[in-house]
Order: structure tokens, then C-alpha cells, then sequence
């Protein structure tokens, strides 16, 4: 393995964590405010991609399209909010497990049913679909680096509202003292609305920004599901600065992993089995991160304040 | 949900009003059951296979072998235990004749045994395990596409005749990602830039491109299906490497998958025993009637494969009269494969999988659409490597 690589492959990493940081964030605001489980957070994400096909169908602008698919996940959001999501907040995690996974298998199969079950395909915008030469050797697509950009813009955007405004305030408090937020006089369901419409818009964000490299289909949703919720649980539940730092581990972890898994093994077994046992392995290897994880620190590497 | 509650209701109402009938009716109609996936993402296959019986049983003019044909479409949702459970109750409650189907190699080995045993034939339009072709062969059960290997192996002797110097080959870690694998190195014998197994459904192939392109090979053999194919193929284009190696695939570039590929996959190559544009009559009409049935979409490998199937009963039929009571003579006849295929020349081995020619295709934009094209034949009469191991003759 050549250094270069190792360069390269590192920055895949950090590349691949930024992308699931993007995923997981509006899942990190419900889950950790909310004290809510929101399985159905893929579902909205693979909804994002979706809508954003049709809107550029129609427009034939990746930005209008962008923009139009937020604006119908949020109304989306709210809609389910209303409807389903607002009855469930004084229930206990299995009734919100049950109905939010409901609403996983009705979105998939609705997804179907309007679109189609053929993959479909957003196409990244003209002007940046080329590569840049970032080094001698290290050539590196665009698009990748705008998702690269508008993951560390969220983080960053997140942050900010979070610590430095008057709605994150009432929002770290109603995470931790609903009652007594609620005694002061703020209205604590319009709070947790506002709160659940910006995390289905969020994971909307992801669906869409992602889907330029990915096959826009239904189920889209579910295999990153299970990774956005290993980001929170080894972040620290609830806490941004943790999901984002999970993230990047994650990345890091799985990337390299992958790429050097069967290397490393080379050097203390035949090279046959170790390519058998490389990759399965490597596969495993975000997981026993997280387990271990949870065997020390059963709060997440980062837990919020006032929760753990 | 909708069209199940349906089906089940006409099935049943179907049951009703033949048993009022009563089986003494000369012209019954002919029974077919069909196994395929409808749900989660791999339904695009299966609504081909679907779609593909259906156009058949439409051009015969609703009938196979001059008999009135009742298609019982059964979804096995890609889960082994559903699909056995349908299909008993195909073979058991609904008596068909003939099961067509499955999709996926897991689903047929799960219904092989419960759909043969009593004597009904099951026709594959599509997963064709090597076991069933060698070992474990069935009288009763026929295929009307490939042997999973074969399609591997066509890229294989593809790489090896092309003088390709160092592919790096690619495939999902499970049973028929080492197969396909194993089935291109059958064929190519020269040195390989690397092989390495992913994890099914992987998104993000960054890691991945990075060491084809630092591995300096020359091509990529890969073997993704659905979802999988569409994400690499648009990374792979997007890393830019399109331009410096050569795109070699199994099931990773076709009309189920272009839709979503597009641009992305134009000039790629993959290894099939047809193409949408495979130059004869009869497949000209199908294509054009396919088109026109379903809005549109170009068909794929498991439209024509399923729509072969359909010939094949309608063939076997009118040999032996539009008799199935005699399985003797209807397999007898089966064997012979009376019909005219959509790709051509088609014969049954001694397995009952077709030998046939094989041929390396290639994507290309038709209008504003993407399909494959026949590039170059490389196998001719081609018979998949495990009929040896069956004891038919």
C-alpha cells in the first residue's frame, strides 16, 4: 500500500462520514430533543430524492429542484407531524418503533406505487460534474466535494441555531425540562412541530444532495437508516457535536477498513484466506466499533448535556 | 396491496366457478402459476418476468397450445419461506399445470421441491443454480435462460481474447458474488490487478475506485445487480476512469437498470445471451409490442426470457394435443424445445438448460432512451459446465 493512497483513501473516509453526518443530523435533532424514535427518518430521506427527481423533471434546474423538494418535505413533515407523529410523543419507544416503522413500509410502497419501482436517476448539475486534480495522482469528482461542503455548512448551521439562538435555547431546554419550559409559558408542541418539520427537511437535504451518486429507488431509505442510528448511538444521542464526530469515525473506520482490511491481514495469514476473511471483517468493523463503544461509554462518545 | 386483495379475490372466485364446473369440462383452462418478485426494490425484475409471460399469453391471443390460459401471479416478496408457502398453494389448491418463475436463485431453490415433486413442471425464466444443473437435475423443471455462471464466464473469455492485460474484478460477498467471480476466471487465465468482495448494498465505492485507479488495471470486471450497479456505475463515471479502463459486467448494465444509469453507462460492456436489438423477426415484434404494452420501457433479459417460457408451453401444447395429463409425453416434448425463440437458435441439454449462443453487448442510447446492443458473439452453442455432473440424458 502506498502512502498516496493512504491519502487518498483517508480523505474517501472523511468524504463518506461528512456524507452520513448529513444523514444522520436531522435524525440526531428528533431523536435527541424529542426523546422521539423516529424510524421513518430513511423513508423522508429516500422522499427527498424522490421529490427532487420530479421537480427537476419538471424544471429541468437542479437548484429549483432542490429548493422545491425542501419546501414539499417540510409541508410533508408537518403533514405527518399532524397526522401520526404528534399523537406518539407521551408513548412509550416500542408504540413509536411500531408506528414510525408503519410508516416506513406505507412510504415504500406509496414511493412505488407514484413512481414506479425502477431506479431512477438525478443528474448532478452541469457545471459541476467534472473532477478536479486535487494532487499528482489524486483525482476527485466535484460533486463530491459539494457534499463534502454543504455537510460541514450544516454542521455549522446546526451548531449556530442550536448554542446561539433563542430557538435553540428553547430547544435544549424542552429536550431536557418539557414541563417546565412549558410552565414558563412557551408552547412546547409548537416547539417539537417546528423541530420535527426541520428534521424531516434535513434528511430531505441528505436525499437529495446524495442522490446524484446514488440509484434513486424505493427502500433507498432503510440501509441508511441503520447507519445514521450506529452515528447517534456512538456520538452520544442528542448531541450534534457527537453525531458529527461519529460520522467522521464511522467514515474513517469503514473506509479504511475496506481498503487495507485484506493488507494488514496478509501479513499474519496466507494471502487465500485473508481475502475471505478481509472483507467480511471489514464489514463488521463499524459495528464492533459500536459496540464497544457502548461497553464503555454506554452514553456515546459525546453525550449531550443534561441527558446520560 | 390493492392488486393482491384482487388477485386473491379472482383467485378464488376462479376456484368456485371451476369447481362448479366440475373437471369433466373438455377445454379447461390451462393453469399457469407464476412466482416472481413484486415488492421492495428488486420488483422491476420481477414486473418484467410479469410482463413478459403476460405479452406472451396476449400475442397467442389468451391462449397457449389452443387452450384458454389462466395466469395466477403469485408475489414471493424475495423471501424464501413466502415463496414456498405460494407456490404449495399454487400446486396444492390452485392445480396449475405449469409454475413460471422465479427471479432470484434463493427463491427457486426454495419451491424447486415443493412445486416438482407432485409432477407439475416449473420453468425458470431467470436464476439458473448450478446445482440444478448438474447434481441435483429435475425432470421436471426446465430453464429457459442461462445457468448463472454463463454470463461470467462470457466476460471472462471476452477479457482473455481481448487481450485485456490486468482487470480488476469486483463482486458482493455472498454465494453468487464468488460464483460470478469464479465463473470469470473459468475463462480468463492472466493476471488480475486485484479481486476484492464488498458488502451487499453498499452505497458509497469511493474506497473502492480509488484502488482500481491505483491498482493500474487496464479493466473492471464487476457484478453488482440493481441498486449496486446503478451506484457504481455513477461513481465510476464520475471518478472519471471511464475514459482509462475498460467496463466489463454481469447484471450490472441492462434495461432494468439503464433508466437509472443513463449517460452514465453508455460504452460499458456486459455479457448476455440477448439484447433488445438482436436482429430477427421474431424479437423485433416483441420488442416493438413490449414497448407499446408498457408505456413505453425497453425489455429486458427477464421480459424475454419469461416471454421464451411462454412459447415453450405453447409449443410442448399443441405437440401433444393441448394434453397435460400425460407428464411423460409433455416432458417428452418440452425437451424437444418446439418453438421459435426471441434469440434465435435454442436447444435443451441434457439438463434441461438451454445451449446457446452468448454474446458480449454493449450500452447505447436509442432516442432518449439506453439499451443494450450485441456487440461481438464470443460463445456459439454454448452448454454451461455442469451438465456433465447430471444423470438425464
Amino acid at each position: 500500500m502506498s502512502f498516496t493512497l493512504f491519502i487518498v483513501q483517508t480523505l474517501n473516509g472523511l468524504q463518506f462520514g461528512v456524507l452520513l453526518f448529513l444523514i444522520a443530523a436531522g435524525l440526531t435533532l428528533v431523536f435527541g430533543v424529542m426523546d422521539f424514535i423516529n424510524l421513518a427518518h430513511g423513508v423522508q430521506y429516500m422522499l427527498g430524492a424522490y421529490l427532487a427527481v420530479m421537480f427537476y423533471a419538471l424544471t429541468g434546474s437542479f437548484v429549483l429542484a432542490l429548493i422545491l423538494a425542501l419546501i414539499a418535505a417540510l409541508a410533508f413533515g408537518l403533514l405527518l407531524e399532524f397526522t401520526v407523529f404528534r399523537h406518539l410523543y407521551d408513548r412509550d419507544h416500542l408504540e413509536q418503533v411500531i408506528a414510525t416503522f408503519g410508516i416506513i413500509i406505507f412510504l415504500n410502497q406509496a414511493v412505488k406505487v407514484v413512481w414506479g419501482a425502477a431506479p431512477l436517476n438525478l443528474p448532478i448539475p452541469e457545471a459541476l460534474a467534472g473532477t478536479v486534480q486535487l494532487m499528482p495522482g489524486l483525482v476527485y469528482p466535484v460533486w463530491r466535494l459539494v457534499i463534502i461542503a454543504s455537510g460541514l455548512i450544516v454542521a455549522l448551521m446546526l451548531y449556530l441555531l442550536v448554542s446561539r439562538t433563542r430557538v435553540g435555547m428553547l430547544v435544549r431546554a424542552g429536550a431536557t425540562h418539557a414541563r417546565i419550559v412549558s410552565a414558563l409559558g412557551v408552547d412546547i408542541r409548537r416547539l417539537f412541530m417546528i423541530v420535527f418539520g426541520f428534521g424531516t427537511m434535513l434528511a430531505a437535504f441528505a436525499g437529495v444532495m446524495i442522490a446524484p451518486i446514488l440509484s434513486v429507488e424505493p427502500g433507498m431509505g432503510d440501509s441508511v437508516l441503520i447507519l445514521a442510528f450506529v452515528v447517534i448511538v456512538i456520538g452520544g444521542i442528542g448531541s450534534m457535536r457527537g453525531a458529527f464526530m461519529a460520522a467522521l469515525l464511522i467514515g474513517l473506520v469503514d473506509t479504511l477498513g475496506r481498503s487495507f482490511m485484506i493488507d494488514i491481514l496478509r501479513l499474519v495469514m496466507p494471502p487465500s484466506p485473508a481475502r475471505t476473511v478481509g472483507p467480511a471483517i471489514a464489514s463488521m468493523l463499524i459495528y464492533v466499533l459500536m459496540a464497544l463503544v457502548l461497553y464503555f461509554r454506554p452514553a456515546g462518545l459525546f453525550p449531550a448535556k443534561g441527558r446520560s | 396491496m390493492a392488486n393482491k386483495l384482487l388477485m386473491s379475490v379472482a383467485a378464488a372466485a376462479i376456484m368456485v366457478a371451476s369447481g362448479a364446473q366440475g373437471p369433466a369440462f373438455a377445454q379447461e383452462k390451462l393453469k399457469i402459476g407464476v412466482v416472481t418478485t413484486l415488492s421492495g426494490p428488486a420488483a422491476v425484475l420481477g414486473q418484467q418476468l410479469r410482463n413478459g409471460l403476460q405479452l406472451a399469453v396476449k400475442d397467442n391471443g389468451g391462449k397457449l397450445g389452443g387452450r384458454e390460459v389462466e395466469l395466477i401471479i403469485q408475489d414471493d416478496e424475495l423471501k424464501p419461506d413466502v415463496a414456498v408457502s405460494k407456490a404449495k398453494a399454487l400446486v396444492d389448491r390452485d392445480k396449475v399445470d405449469f409454475v413460471v418463475g422465479p427471479i432470484f436463485s434463493n427463491i427457486l431453490v426454495a419451491i424447486m421441491k415443493p412445486v416438482t415433486e407432485g409432477g407439475t413442471i416449473l420453468i425458470s425464466p431467470n436464476a439458473g443454480t448450478s446445482n440444478f444443473a448438474g447434481k441435483d437435475c429435475n425432470p421436471n423443471f426446465f430453464v429457459t435462460s442461462y445457468q448463472n455462471d454463463q454470463n461470467h464466464e462470457v466476460m471472462g473469455k471476452y477479457a482473455q481474447d481481448a487481450g485485456i492485460k490486468k482487470p480488476f474484478i469486483m463482486a458482493p460477498n455472498y454465494p453468487a458474488g464468488k460464483d460470478s467471480l469464479s465463473g470469470f476466471k473459468r475463462f480468463y487465465k492472466g493476471e488480475l490487478a486485484d479481486e476484492i468482495y464488498v458488502p451487499l448494498n453498499q452505497l458509497d465505492y469511493s474506497a473502492e475506485l480509488s484502488k482500481i485507479a491505483a491498482s493500474g488495471a487496464d479493466a473492471v470486471f464487476v457484478f453488482l445487480p440493481g441498486g449496486m450497479g446503478v451506484n457504481f456505475v455513477k461513481q465510476f463515471r464520475q471518478a472519471g476512469l471511464a475514459d482509462k479502463v475498460k467496463f466489463l459486467s454481469a447484471f450490472t448494465v441492462d434495461e432494468s437498470t439503464l433508466p437509472a444509469q443513463k449517460e452514465a453507462a453508455l460504452g460499458f460492456f456486459g455479457g448476455a445471451n440477448w439484447a433488445p436489438d438482436l436482429d430477427n423477426p421474431q424479437n423485433k415484434k416483441f420488442v416493438a409490442g413490449y414497448e407499446k404494452e408498457y408505456g413505453g420501457a425497453i425489455p429486458g433479459s427477464y421480459a424475454f426470457q419469461a416471454y421464451d417460457a411462454g412459447l415453450l408451453i405453447d409449443g410442448a401444447l399443441k405437440a401433444t394435443g393441448g394434453k397435460t395429463d400425460n407428464k411423460d409425453a409433455l416432458r417428452a416434448a418440452m425437451k424437444k424445445a418446439p418453438f421459435t425463440s426471441l434469440r434465435g437458435k435454442f436447444k435443451f441439454g441434457n439438463n434441461n438448460y438451454p445451449i446457446q449462443d452468448f454474446y458480449q453487448v454493449k450500452v447505447v442510447q436509442v432516442g432518449d432512451k439506453f439499451a443494450t446492443s450485441i456487440d461481438k458473439k464470443v460463445f456459439t452453442d454454448y452448454q454451461d459446465p455442469h451438465a456433465k455432473d447430471c444423470s438425464m440424458k
